[in-house]
């Protein structure tokens, strides 16, 4: 009798698998394995997910307090408890688009040479060395800028451009070596290893026929990258192009060294210091207290959050746009 | 013969041929002018690279020695002294950071690859790639707030998750990718010869994208270790040798940070020697990718 029972449990376990197997329509295994793969990519969609509703609940009493006028409001001050961010959202603007005038003509020329007019045997080095410029840690950038760039800037650099474009907006003021041209120019180096890298990937993409029509037509190099490769591949361009705008408005470490960390009277002076919003959250953590101060700094997080989760997914579908079209292989 | 031809390709000696037009001056001169800018543009990028790894190089080099490694860093200034517990620090956070993000990026990539489709895939997919671009500061921002915040202090536990997250997608992507690569036909061979999927996954579609797999792991804890800014508010750094993880720790980075700002021209110097070992690292990462990478491209 009491074997009878634990045949028919046993004959209720292997219905009960057979039941799974036949209903899901694979081993049990099979199910463990996939049932762990599924809880541990939905950890990672959790995780992502938390960030967001963390930082959105953190700076829930400054949302609430402040509202639309964070945005607009130019104090950050902890002493009387106002907080405002446009003198950061200024700095962060300013010095990625000092970055974006220089880092795009370079990085894209750079691109073409390294497509078009790399000696072969100079491809693989060239592509080894702009993915290492990109690997370099931001501090060391930083160290680099803070000991030698701001230093070069205040005894040389900003004393002559004074002088000889003293006239224009930009280069008035009192010189100080850290400063927005400072970070501009950091900036410019972190992100032209981007650009180049995505501007190649996708004139690479460009099918060879196309280029040797117009070669076989009699066009110069010039003219086959106008008419040929540029109109072709410059969707994906303009997404590399942002995505290193991304990048430019979301650094920190080498921005901080440099930039000087205190508002100046907002001008068009690239010699004024000033702070960027991931400036303000390295520099601010530290002293946030908890209530309205700590809330301040993590809605400067959540602003470049936001502003980074737009201009990357700005960047992807333009850059995926591209593999509509037929060029395939591109993913950054 | 050959004279001929070479003075008909030269037009100013070839009587038949008219002189250039203004218009293929002007062509021939944007061709010339596209082709020594591209060149100069080229040189510039490179040598900005290799002037910045020339200064830390030939500054960090002179005060590189053993006492460097073990030493812990003087106060104020004195000479002497080293960044052993920065060291120490970042390994262990690196450690730490690998636990978290190389099973859930390893387990990411697995499931885009061989079973994930639809819009639950695609979901993924986008959000693995939209976690690269956020700055790295925000996931360190997390970690403080969940993290330091509640439990009043420092630690180098916070800095572990914080360097986690960041690392799950690098590792995610660079797997699916080298996944991806793997011939359909071995997965199909053996799911036929009667083995699970998991088996399939695990002893022959992960064993044959091995070497990419480590290449991604490889560039991901490079990349963390490198990261200063997420560590800033989570690990904090301190000057005391510190195993604990939940108590603040130094790390390589966090200690370059602070001797670069520094009044004292010997923890600028050490700086310089931070920097120059940061550096390192780096390229040995770079080097070994580019090593498993060469043998996994000739594989397939």
């Amino acid at each position: 009798m009491q074997q009878q029972v634990s045949v028919s449990q046993g004959h209720i376990f292997q219905r009960s698998l057979a039941w799974v197997t036949t209903r899901f329509g694979r081993k049990p295994t099979d199910l463990l394995f996939r049932g762990v793969t599924l809880l541990l990519v939905f950890i990672v969609i959790a995780t992502v997910i938390g960030v967001a509703i963390v930082l959105v609940v953190y700076s829930w009493p400054t949302i609430t307090t402040f509202g639309l006028s964070f945005l607009a409001n130019p104090a950050f001050d902890p002493v009387h408890n106002i907080y405002g961010v446009v003198p950061a959202i200024f700095g962060t603007l300013y010095t990625s688009l000092f970055a974006m005038i220089f880092a795009i003509p370079i990085g894209l020329l750079a691109a073409i040479f390294a497509v078009d007019f790399c000696p072969r045997g100079l491809r693989t080095p060239l592509a080894f060395f702009t993915d290492l410029l990109a690997a370099i840690p931001s501090v060391i950038i930083g160290l680099f800028g803070f000991l030698l760039l701001a230093p070069w800037l205040q005894k040389t650099g900003e004393p002559w451009l004074q002088q000889h474009l003293g006239f224009l907006p930009f280069f008035q003021g009192q010189i100080q070596g850290v400063g927005m041209l400072a970070a501009g120019m950091v900036l410019t180096i972190m992100v032209l290893p981007l650009i180049i890298a995505v501007s190649r990937e996708v004139m690479l993409t460009v099918p060879t026929a196309q280029r040797e029509a117009m070669l076989a037509l009699g066009a110069t190099r010039w003219e086959v990258i106008r008419y040929a490769v540029l109109p072709f591949s410059r969707v994906g361009i303009l997404g590399g192009i942002i995505l290193a705008l991304g990048r430019a408005l979301g650094e920190t470490m080498a921005v901080t060294m440099v930039i000087g960390n205190q508002a100046s009277k907002p001008s068009l002076s690239l010699f004024q210091t000033g702070y960027t919003l991931s400036s303000v959250i390295a520099n601010q953590f530290g002293e946030a207290t908890p209530g309205l101060f700590l809330s301040a700094v993590i809605e400067a997080g959540l602003i470049v959050f936001i502003i980074t989760l737009i201009t990357n997914i700005l960047a992807r579908a333009l850059i995926s746009s591209m593999e509509r079209r037929g060029a395939r292989g591109v993913r950054v | 013969m050959s004279t001929t031809v070479s003075e008909r390709k030269n037009s100013a000696s070839n009587p038949f041929k008219p002189p250039p037009s203004a218009r293929e001056i002007q062509r021939q001169f944007n061709n010339g002018c596209l082709i020594v800018l591209a060149t100069l543009f080229a040189l510039l990028a490179v040598g900005v690279l290799i002037f910045l790894l020339l200064y830390v190089i030939l500054n960090g080099i002179r005060y590189l020695n053993l006492d460097f490694f073990t030493r812990l860093p003087t106060p104020n200034g004195e000479p002497g002294g080293g960044m052993g517990p920065a060291i120490q620090g970042t390994l262990i956070l690196v450690g730490l950071a690998s636990l978290i993000g190389i099973p859930l990026g390893l387990f990411t990539a697995i499931y885009l690859s061989e079973f994930g489709r639809g819009r639950l895939a695609n979901a993924v997919r986008s959000l693995v790639d939209l976690l690269t671009g956020v700055p790295t500061i925000i996931f360190g921002l997390f970690a403080w707030v969940i993290i330091v915040v509640p439990q009043e202090t420092f630690s180098g536990f916070s800095g572990g998750v914080a360097l986690g997250i960041i690392m799950i997608p690098i590792v995610a992507r660079t797997t699916e990718d080298v996944l991806r690569l793997v011939p359909r036909e071995q997965r199909e061979a053996s799911l036929s010869l009667g083995a699970t999927e998991a088996r399939t996954t695990f002893r022959v579609v992960i064993p044959a994208a091995l070497s990419g797999i480590v290449t991604g792991i490889v560039l991901a804890m490079a990349r963390v270790a490198g990261e200063t800014a997420p560590l800033l508010m989570t690990a904090f750094g301190t000057t005391f040798r510190n195993t604990s993880i939940f108590e603040p720790m130094d790390a390589l980075t966090l200690r370059v940070y602070n001797f670069t700002l520094s009044p004292y021209q010997t923890q600028v110097n050490q700086a310089y020697t931070g920097a120059l070992v940061l550096i390192l690292l780096i390229l040995i990462a770079s080097f070994t990718v580019r090593w498993f990478t060469g043998g996994f491209k000739r594989k397939f």
